[in-house]
């Protein structure tokens, strides 16, 4: 067995970092360490924590921490925050809220920035899920960027998702109905101590009852909580925990396993297909030749699209 | 065939409360490409470290405006060590007099900036000393 996908296995924390940083620089050689650590993978509860910039994931993530240790449980955090589209940097910062679990051997926070990848995480966010499985996280809580509409990827991410709402939102909430309310299993109004917070959930409570929420019979709860002062984190822990085990019914069902794979299988495929079928095509002189005969007007781009799929021109590496 | 994109963190150990200049640099530092991670005031040398791991960075800033950055840096250093990672480059800025500067560089800081030094010395000091490892 390879060397660092062993240290992962044994909870080592600097490999662990290690290879989390390579898959996230896309370095090759990091996936065949993921080829080893995936059947030791499916261990852990994934959480999603999402919602608009400022509502109070990161405050939430830490009390969540704070409540999963006293159970002894080990913890996993997956902060995602934006890359700027100008200079490619990105300032991170979820982890200021969350200084209480630093010298904490059971909690290893990793943040990343998303690189260019929409959607609310970042494309390494996958790996990143199954190597902190592979280290022995019991829960691993993954805070999306702070999102608007059509972030919703974590939902296929997560067995939980957490949709952070707060108070005042009035007449925005009408609008909440595309996108994010539909992949919320668990609904969080934080900031409670602020005013306007019951007509809010009362809001969001009619919203639901309107229906088109189908869920298979789930009906996402609705918590309040103050974030800053811990209120109703154990509304939220239960709430989470009883999703999970209308989770583990669903997945019960049949076809429900396979079409998880299936997304799984198929996401890794499109990443592949990029990074290697588009770089082999380039580094094989293929590319060139491709726009050269499309320059010159002997062909067309849609036949030269197929012709590159049916010879599976990209010689893997 | 992928570029390392370049990781920093940048903490402030000790008791001082003054943020302004770190946050100016961790802005810059992303401005210029870099990924930075902020985590607060107030950290200790064994929290830095952790988060240095942790976050897999290639380099950690410190800034101290207390004056106990003969105590503070090489702690950080000896955090690192402690737990293996060796290949973290550490640089500091701060209130720091010159006869302090051998003192450190011989602990291991690589680099000591004092106030009014310009960001883009602080950028292109980065890059190429992160090159290095890459
Ligand atoms: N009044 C009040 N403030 C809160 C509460 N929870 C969080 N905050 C504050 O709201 C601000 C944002 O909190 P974060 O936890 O950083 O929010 P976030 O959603 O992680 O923000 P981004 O990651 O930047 O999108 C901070 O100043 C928190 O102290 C709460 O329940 N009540
Ligand atoms: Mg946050």
């Amino acid at each position: 067995m390879s060397d660092l996908a062993e240290k992962v296995l044994r909870g080592e924390v600097l490999p662990t970092a290690r290879l989390i940083r390579d898959l996230d620089d896309g370095i090759d050689g990091a996936i065949s360490e993921l080829k080893i650590l995936y059947p030791h993978t499916g261990k852990a509860e994934i959480i999603g924590i999402t919602g608009a910039p400022g509502a109070g994931k990161s405050t939430l993530v830490n009390r969540l921490i704070e409540n999963f240790r006293s159970r002894g449980k080990k913890v996993g955090v997956i902060a995602v925050d934006p890359t700027s589209p100008f200079s490619g940097g990105a300032v991170l910062g979820d982890r200021i809220r969350m200084q209480n679990h630093f010298n904490d051997p059971g909690v290893f926070i990793r943040s990343v920035a998303t690189r260019g990848h929409l959607g609310g995480l970042s494309s390494s966010a996958y790996e990143i899920i199954k190597v902190l499985d592979a280290f022995g996280s019991d829960v691993i809580l993954v805070e999306t960027v702070g999102v608007g509409q059509d972030e919703v990827e974590i939902a296929g991410a997560a067995h939980t998702t957490v949709v952070v709402l707060t108070p005042g939102m009035g007449d925005e909430i009408q609008n909440l109905k595309a996108g994010i309310l539909e992949i919320a299993d668990v609904l969080v109004v934080n900031k409670a101590d602020r005013e306007g917070a019951q007509v809010t959930v009362q809001g969001l409570r009619r919203l639901l009852e309107m229906g088109g929420f189908d869920r298979k019979g789930w009906k996402p709860p609705i918590c309040l909580t103050v974030g800053t002062e811990g209120t109703g984190i154990a509304d939220l822990v239960q709430a989470v925990d009883q999703h999970r085990e209308f989770w583990n019914r669903q997945k019960a069902q049949p076809g429900f396993e396979n079409k998880r794979r299936e997304e799984d299988f198929l996401r890794i495929l499109q990443g592949q297909a990029i990074s290697k079928l588009i770089v082999n095509l380039r580094r094989s002189g293929s590319l060139d030749e491709i726009v050269s005969r499309l320059v010159r007007g002997e062909s067309d781009p849609y036949s030269e699209s197929e012709k590159v799929l049916k010879l599976g021109d990209y010689r893997p590496t | 065939m992928a570029e390392r994109k370049i990781r920093i963190l940048m903490a402030k150990p000790g008791l001082d409360g003054h943020d302004r200049g770190v946050k100016v640099v961790a802005r810059a530092l992303r401005d210029a490409g870099f990924e930075v991670i902020y985590t607060g005031l107030h950290q200790t040398p064994e929290m830095i470290a952790n988060t240095a791991v942790q976050e897999g960075v290639d380099a950690v800033g410190l800034s101290v405006l207390s004056g106990a950055h003969n105590t503070l840096f090489p702690a950080v250093i000896e955090a690192l060590r402690k737990k293996g990672a060796n290949s973290v480059m550490v640089f500091g800025g701060g209130i720091i007099p010159e006869e302090d500067m051998v003192f450190l560089k011989d602990k291991g800081v690589k680099a000591v900036f004092t106030p009014g030094t310009s960001t883009e010395e602080i950028i292109s000091f980065v890059r190429t000393s992160v090159k290095s490892i890459h």
